[in-house]
């Protein structure tokens, strides 16, 4: 089974880089541009078809390794096989 | 002793032996990222800069969960003393032994330069040389410098005197012109509660001979030495 973790920056942490792509776009004539947030996708391949045991461990993965929780916040976007 | 972790890419980890041995005349052994245990009667734990396994996924990272993390966090918990430089202040942070996170410049650019930060909150075990309101000359040289913290977290530190050292001019006013990477509160380097695990972004090792541009990384590296020494722990 795969899983697909998404991990941003907290909503009040600045995003330089997600800053600096939203002026790039307004730059390139994007002007409806208002706010860019960048942050990290992980697709993940796990050896088991069960979903409970998948989400149990994608969840610790993320507040053990993928997330930094002082700075991040992250979300399991998807399971898929 | 004082103990220099080597992660798989530390650079600092041999100037900072360097001034611990050289300059300050201390035993000072590198020791591997995969010791499981830190080398008999160290007094001390010294975590130097570089980039610890690439920076992958976040800076100090990985590096949290190297075997001899154990060992560090077992002597920080026992009291002694611990400095973090840079990537040792990430790690730090990442490990859980001091608040706060290191994030990407506010400006994006890779900082390499000398700044000057104000001493907050003077005495031992990290500067105990130095006094409150002096201003130290050292080099930063950084990506992920921008020291964040929650709001509450931060009033937490602030009224426990946990903020070390803050990015100043030269005069020593702390205000958004001197702050290099948009560290909040101009913050640039902080203790844990207990007052014996200390993390700064600027390279005390790197400014220890007048030769290669000042000396006033031995304000905190001597007084790390006095500490030990006066513990009765050292060599």
């Amino acid at each position: 089974m795969k899983a697909v973790v998404c991990v941003m920056l907290k909503p009040d942490v600045l995003d330089p880089q997600g800053r600096a792509i939203q002026r790039a776009c307004v730059t390139l004539g994007y002007d409806r541009v208002v706010d860019v947030r960048q942050g990290k996708v992980f697709e993940i391949e796990l050896r088991t078809e069960d979903r409970a045991t998948a989400e149990g461990l994608v969840r610790e993965l993320c507040e053990k390794l993928l997330a930094n929780g002082v700075i991040e916040d992250w979300r399991i976007e998807r399971f898929a096989d | 002793m004082f103990a220099v972790i080597q992660f798989p890419g530390s650079n600092d980890d041999r100037d900072m032996r360097f001034a611990m041995k050289s300059v300050l005349g201390v035993a000072a052994e590198l020791v591997w990222h995969k010791n499981p245990e830190l080398p008999p009667g160290t007094a001390g734990v010294l975590l130097p800069g570089g980039f610890s396994y690439g920076d992958y996924l976040r800076c100090g990272a990985m590096a949290r969960f190297s075997p001899v993390m154990t060992a560090v966090r077992r002597f920080a918990e026992a009291g002694g003393p611990v400095l973090g430089t840079c990537n040792g202040f990430q790690v730090l942070c990442e490990a859980g032994l001091l608040p706060g996170a290191l994030l990407r410049n506010r400006d994006l650019d890779f900082l390499c330069d000398w700044i000057h930060v104000r001493v907050e909150h003077a005495g031992a075990p990290f500067l105990s040389r130095a006094r409150a309101g002096q201003v130290l000359r050292l080099p930063i040289k950084h990506g992920e410098g921008r020291y964040a913290i929650a709001a509450d977290a931060l009033a937490g530190l602030e009224a426990g005197g946990q903020v070390l050292l803050r990015y100043c001019t030269p005069a020593g006013a702390v205000d958004e012109t001197a702050n290099p990477n948009g560290s909040i509160g101009n913050i640039a380097g902080v203790r844990n509660a207990a007052g014996n695990v200390m993390g700064l972004m600027p390279h005390p090792e790197h400014a220890v001979e007048a030769l290669t541009g000042g000396t006033d990384g031995l304000a905190l590296l001597g007084s790390l030495v006095d500490a030990v020494t006066a513990a009765g722990r050292s060599r």
